[in-house]
């Protein structure tokens, strides 16, 4: 047999169970629900649900000292736009009330002779209660409240500290000497970089859509092929002339392709529903999601050789994709995690393919600076289909 | 009665069989526990950061000693020009970029304002402000300390956390875990136990036998009430030995709470095998119904009240999202029911409502 016969007749029998196969999805409701609708319903949800925005945060407030300065803070907390005022009282124990029902999420105290103290001793204690149930979310909103008095005080420096002086002209000088001549200011400009908004969607979406893409590739192959052992059908494939690589070939081209597709629709969804930045190459996010592809098919591919059944192949993937993703930081960035956290992410293909797929939508990154994560990518694939192939054989003979 | 415990004995047995699943079963909440505990931080430290200085000085000098010395910052170098600054953030190398005016000490010394720019990455919104305020309290505390603020008044906020002082996420995800774990043993290993027997033709073989359906159906799920509260056992003493999670609250009254939120699942799942006649379908209807739902609408990784409204309104149909509000409560604030009955007796109307339900669907399978 000649070299072009033996290609042409691989071509043959893989593209003739490659169309067995996509026959097989097309025709399964179940499969073509999984693979088109699930995924889009999934982004449609996930990207409004994945957000750790910072809303309106319910502010309590327990006033003692019942003056022109206490009201102006409420009133700047009002002004501001982050807080909303749910209740306001000289009750310490109704404060408490309202956050232990979950109804305040900051409870801002100011306590008893506050002005009297801010004029006198130029500071003043002011208490910030935050209801840390709300995790990292409740660091930013102290940081607003902060923010905000930090404001007010410069606001009421200029406001009562010229009277002051006129009052008591000698005393005062002596307590705040007047701002060195020659101390300048220092006019802070702040930048957010690729997220004016702070819209999480432009963070969350790009790392969902590798989820998805994830999901197609590991877990519709693995449940896949432990259908066909469950059924006993692999065995018949076994022993016709159909080769292991032509029988590989079929089973993942399909899914590939499926892959694909998913992301194409992802990327229009993205972009139509959400306003998803796309600054970069679209060429290269494709051809880095196909490598990508290669890796999640054989993850997939590998975890089918260790089940028997389609239970245990969903069970097995799931929490390998389960682990895979949380250690991505697709929800939480890399940077936050302990460090032997962001030394074994390193071995974690979704970690790389989230920040290709980050660094290019959203950064507008090109090929020089998405290599180093793309030559990991073309590691692992190797590394993991190798390791698949040479597994499924075992297995299969 | 006796046929009930043979049925009981002989479910036991095929959970403990199944060496694989078992495993999963078992090991999955201690690995998620873990997991969770340590990826799903949001602390802002080791920021990496960038400084272009165009004209060195005392001053920018002392500004950026300030960064260096504070310990949240990394400086990874300092550049005449702003023109690396894209290639540094896109390959994710820096994070901040501190860009200061040309002439800016001399701006300073002489009184003008002396402008500071700051580029913080913010493709992850709240880290990307956390490190601007970061930066903007670095730049205050000198200002400040340059005397030119000394005249002014100050408001010092005494900050406290209530209920979880030390903003572990950790503590905040445990009662989410744990509801989410009872989900996946008690909703969807009970709707594929009972599926199976109907896929593979034995349930019409129990359902000729002398057991009633009820005790069919209690045979079945019993074992996984056991399981799952083992489960929920296993994923407290994890919580407790690995990251030191509080328990303020009666656990007692958690376990109890626990216990009502396993049998919503169980109906749950009940339900869903009641409806559906094969594995695949009552696994993805599992999926979809109850696994989802919990880890998406329980607020337990994701704040509810940051979602749109309409996912809000969905969410109350959620059951994990009852249990996750007091588990927190029990474990965090150390409320008891005084202040979780409406959430209680929710969790307890589900429970009734979906055993009702399911009670009626399966009578119609079996005639």
């Amino acid at each position: 047999m000649s070299a072009v016969s033996a290609v042409r007749g691989f071509a043959r029998r893989t593209s003739a169970l490659a169309r067995a196969e996509v026959l097989h999805v097309v025709r399964d409701k179940a499969s073509l629900v999984q693979i088109i609708v699930m995924p889009l319903i999934q982004l449609l949800v996930l990207s409004n649900v994945a957000t750790f925005a910072v809303k309106r945060s319910p502010a309590y407030f327990v006033d003692f000292d019942h003056s022109a300065t206490s009201r102006g803070i409420v009133t700047r907390f009002a002004a501001s736009d982050l807080f909303d005022i749910v209740g306001q009282s000289a009750s310490p124990g109704a404060a408490n009330e309202a956050m232990l029902r979950g109804d305040a999420t900051i409870v801002v105290t100011i306590p008893h002779d506050f002005e009297r103290a801010l004029t006198t001793d130029k500071s003043a204690p002011i208490g910030l209660d935050v209801n840390a149930e709300k995790g990292s979310a409740a660091g930013i909103v102290q940081s607003y409240a902060a923010q905000i008095l930090t404001n007010y005080s410069a606001e009421l420096g200029r406001d009562i500290v010229p009277t002051r002086r006129n009052v008591a002209d000698g005393a005062a000088s002596e307590i705040q000497p007047p701002p060195q001549p020659g101390a300048g200011h220092i006019d802070v400009r702040l930048r957010s970089w690729y997220n004016q908004t702070l819209d999480y969607k432009h963070y969350m979406v790009p790392g969902i859509l590798v989820a998805l893409v994830t999901m197609i590739g590991t877990l519709l192959t693995a449940q896949n092929i432990a259908r066909e052992k469950e059924m006993g059908t692999l065995e018949q494939l076994n022993v016709t002339p159909i080769g292991k690589a032509e029988f590989i070939t079929a089973k993942l081209l399909p899914f590939w392709v499926l892959g694909m597709i998913d992301l194409m629709l992802g990327l229009v969804v993205a972009r139509l529903v959400f306003g998803v930045p796309m600054r970069g190459s679209l060429v290269l996010l494709f051809a880095s999601a196909g490598l990508y592809l290669v890796v999640a098919l054989a993850i997939g591919l590998w975890i089918s050789t260790l089940v028997e059944t389609q239970q245990q192949a969903m069970f097995l993937s799931f929490f390998v994709i389960m682990i895979y993703l949380l250690m991505s930081g697709l929800l939480t960035p890399i940077d936050s995690m302990p460090h032997w956290v962001q030394v074994a992410s390193l071995v974690n293909p979704v970690r790389h393919f989230v920040s290709i797929s980050r660094a290019i939508l959203v950064k507008g990154a090109g090929f020089a600076e998405i290599a180093n994560p793309l030559a990991t990518l073309g590691i692992f694939a190797v590394g993991f289909l190798t390791l698949a192939i040479r597994q499924y054989r075992k297995r299969a003979v | 009665m006796s046929a009930l415990f043979g049925l009981l004995r002989k479910e036991t047995y095929h959970i403990l069989r199944d060496r694989r699943t078992l495993f999963v079963l078992i090991f999955m909440p201690i690995v998620q526990v873990i997991l969770f505990g340590f990826s799903i931080r949001t602390d802002v430290r080791d920021v990496r950061m960038v400084i272009v200085d165009p004209t060195p000085d005392a001053t920018t000098l002392e500004i950026r000693d300030r960064f260096a010395a504070g310990g949240i910052f990394r400086i990874l170098g300092v550049s005449p020009t702003a023109s690396p600054l894209d290639h540094l953030f896109r390959t994710d190398t820096a994070q901040v970029a501190l860009i200061f005016e040309p002439r800016f000490g001399e701006h300073f010394a002489a009184g003008d304002p002396a402008q500071l720019l700051v580029i913080t990455d913010a493709t992850e919104p709240n880290t990307g402000a956390s490190r601007q305020l970061y930066v903007n309290a670095v730049i205050q505390q000198y200002e400040s300390e340059r005397g030119r603020r000394a005249g002014t008044v100050q408001i010092i906020p005494q900050v406290r956390s209530r209920f979880n002082p030390t903003r572990e996420s950790t503590n905040l995800f445990v009662p989410g875990l744990m509801a989410m774990v009872l989900n996946i043993i008690a909703a969807l290993m009970t709707a594929l136990s009972l599926t199976r027997e109907k896929e593979t033709g034995t349930m019409e073989a129990l359902l000729v036998s002398p057991l009633r359906p009820w005790q069919i159906i209690v045979g079945k799920v019993t074992p996984y009430l056991g399981i799952g509260f083992i489960s929920v056992l296993a994923v407290l003493g994890v919580a407790k030995l690995v990251f030191q999670v509080p328990m303020e609250g009666s656990l007692a009254l958690l376990l109890a709470e626990g216990t009502l939120f396993i049998l919503v699942a169980l109906s749950l799942g009940i339900l869903i095998s009641a409806r559906t006649s094969s594995q695949r379908v009552a696994l993805l209807a599992a999926m979809m119904g109850t696994m989802l739902p919990t880890q998406m609408l329980s607020g337990f990784i994701f704040p509810l009240e940051s979602m749109p409204r309409p996912l809000q309104w969905i969410s109350i149909v959620v059951p994990a999202r009852w249990f996750v509000f007091i588990a927190r409560g029990i474990m965090l604030k150390g409320v008891g029911l005084v202040y979780l009955w409406r959430e209680t007796l929710v969790l307890a109307a589900m429970t009734l409502l979906l055993l009702v339900a399911s009670a009626r669907s399966f009578k119609v399978r079996l005639q």
